[in-house]
């Protein structure tokens, strides 16, 4: 016994190396795991504190592109009031208002929820977003994130103020999408190349592409359908299967990103529910 | 200033630099990642103790990983490069002397070609580390060799400007005083 501890003393920092090394890698490896209920909470506080009064200072540089964003996106969305219709059999009024249920007894799907960005990053391999909006303001893990041009990407941790997004721009990200022409799905996913283009996959080879096709989300993802997320601006066809890798030029721009919604899914739940239930061998 | 409250200045200032400064750069390439916050370790004291300097480096890559990408990507790389420079610099200082007559490694005290060696390797085992904890999960030869070649060039040649511009004044210490 002597010995042992005779023996650890001697080489007491090789020790030490060891498992300072080890714990990085079990941080690192258990990250979406375990991360969650250890750290989440605390250093996503102190570090999104940090980046907020980063970004107070960053956001006046920006205000000119986020006006315009904001300013675009009020445009589309009055465009899409149902006061801006009008038909000429006024008997019928049709109007949705932000209860659960309406008196057509349509059911509330989404919610959006507004998030400022305190943190964004472009140059990694694996990037992240910070949103300025937590548990405390309905945050959830897993629900989906758009910004004002397309979708951004997904909340994977929570903390009492603050979320963490996966952004699209990372290699771990996989997005359900489809093009708008002919409907056709495949998955939307990012090789780490260019933060301005994001790829494609299992388009079949038959489908008639054009470069400039809108790439919508597709009703099977957990985004709301037919969000924008790109145009095609390059084809290719992968040599061993018979399927298109499409260039995607991402529309949100990732770089003066400002603010963001959260999308909150009232369905999901339901839907996940269910969807577990299936029996196995049937 | 006291070492001890001049390092904290630095810890702060590297990771206020490399979160919100270096990593905020519009990416050139996909390799050219531009990386210079373990500088930090390469100029910790000489007479820190070794495994006070594996814990500084520990926490000082966590912090940096709570700034940006997954936690423990950064720590790792930082944990190696401590355990590797006490043995570095047993080589690249023959003499006892320099240990105790200058405070940290720098151009003044060990001298230009031996500093250069010391920055050069750490520098490339660095992002050997770092490099290959990534391409454990993404892949491809091509990606390792050029991302660990030009992130190392990349990084040598802003630890050049940084020794360039901030000149750290290294003081002979004597019996005098």
């Amino acid at each position: 016994m002597r010995n042992i501890f005779i023996f650890i003393g001697r080489y007491f920092n090789f020790f030490l190396f060891l498992i300072l090394l080890g714990i990085s890698f079990a941080i690192l490896i258990k990250f979406n795991q375990t991360y969650e209920a250890f750290f989440a909470n605390n250093s996503n506080e102190v570090t999104g504190w940090v980046d907020r009064q980063y970004n107070d200072i960053e956001y006046y540089f920006r205000l000119k592109d986020a006006n315009r964003q904001l300013a675009e996106e009020n445009a589309r969305l009055r465009n899409m009031l149902a006061s801006s219709f009008d038909s000429p059999d006024s008997a019928r009024i049709i109007k949705i208002d932000t209860l659960t249920k309406d008196t057509l007894g349509r059911v509330r799907k989404f919610n959006f929820l507004p998030a400022k960005v305190v943190n964004n990053s472009v140059s990694q391999e694996f990037n992240y977003i910070t949103l300025y909006r937590g548990s405390n303001q309905g945050i959830k893990s897993d629900m989906a994130v758009i910004g004002p041009d397309g979708i951004v990407g997904r909340v994977i941790l929570v903390s009492d103020n603050y979320s963490r997004v996966m952004s699209l721009l990372n290699r771990n990200s996989r997005v359900s999408a489809m093009l708008k022409k002919g409907n056709y799905t495949g998955i939307l996913d990012w090789d780490g190349k260019d933060p301005q283009y994001v790829q494609l996959h299992g388009i079949p080879k038959s489908a008639q592409l054009n470069k400039g096709d809108s790439v919508l989300t597709s009703n099977l993802s957990d985004f709301p359908s037919g969000i924008m997320i790109g145009t095609v601006s390059a084809m290719s066809i992968d040599p061993s299967t018979n399927f298109f890798t499409l260039q995607v030029k991402s529309s949100t721009n990732f770089f003066t990103l400002q603010y963001a919604y959260i999308v909150e899914n009232f369905l999901w739940n339901e839907q996940k529910k269910l969807e577990t239930k299936t029996p196995k061998n049937q | 200033m006291s070492n001890f409250l001049k390092n904290i200045i630095r810890f702060i200032f590297f990771i206020l630099v490399q979160a919100f400064i270096l990593d905020k750069v519009p990416p050139l390439h996909q390799f050219i990642k531009p990386c210079l916050y373990f500088l930090f370790i390469l100029w910790l004291p000489f007479n820190i103790s070794r495994s006070a300097l594996l814990l500084v480096s520990f926490i000082f890559g966590l912090t940096l990983d709570y700034f940006t990408g997954p936690p423990g990507l950064h720590a790792a790389p930082c944990v190696i490069i401590a355990y590797i420079r006490p043995f570095l610099l047993n080589i690249l200082l023959p003499q006892e002397t320099t240990e105790l007559s200058y405070a940290e490694p720098s151009i003044k005290s060990l001298g230009w070609a031996p500093y250069s060696v010391y920055v050069v390797l750490l520098t490339f085992v660095h992002h050997l580390s770092l490099v290959f904890i990534e391409w454990m999960q993404l892949g491809g030869l091509l990606f390792f060799m050029g991302k660990v070649a030009a992130t190392t060039a990349v990084s040598l040649l802003l630890i050049f400007v940084t020794e360039m511009l901030f000149y750290r004044k290294a003081k002979y210490r004597t019996n005098k005083a």
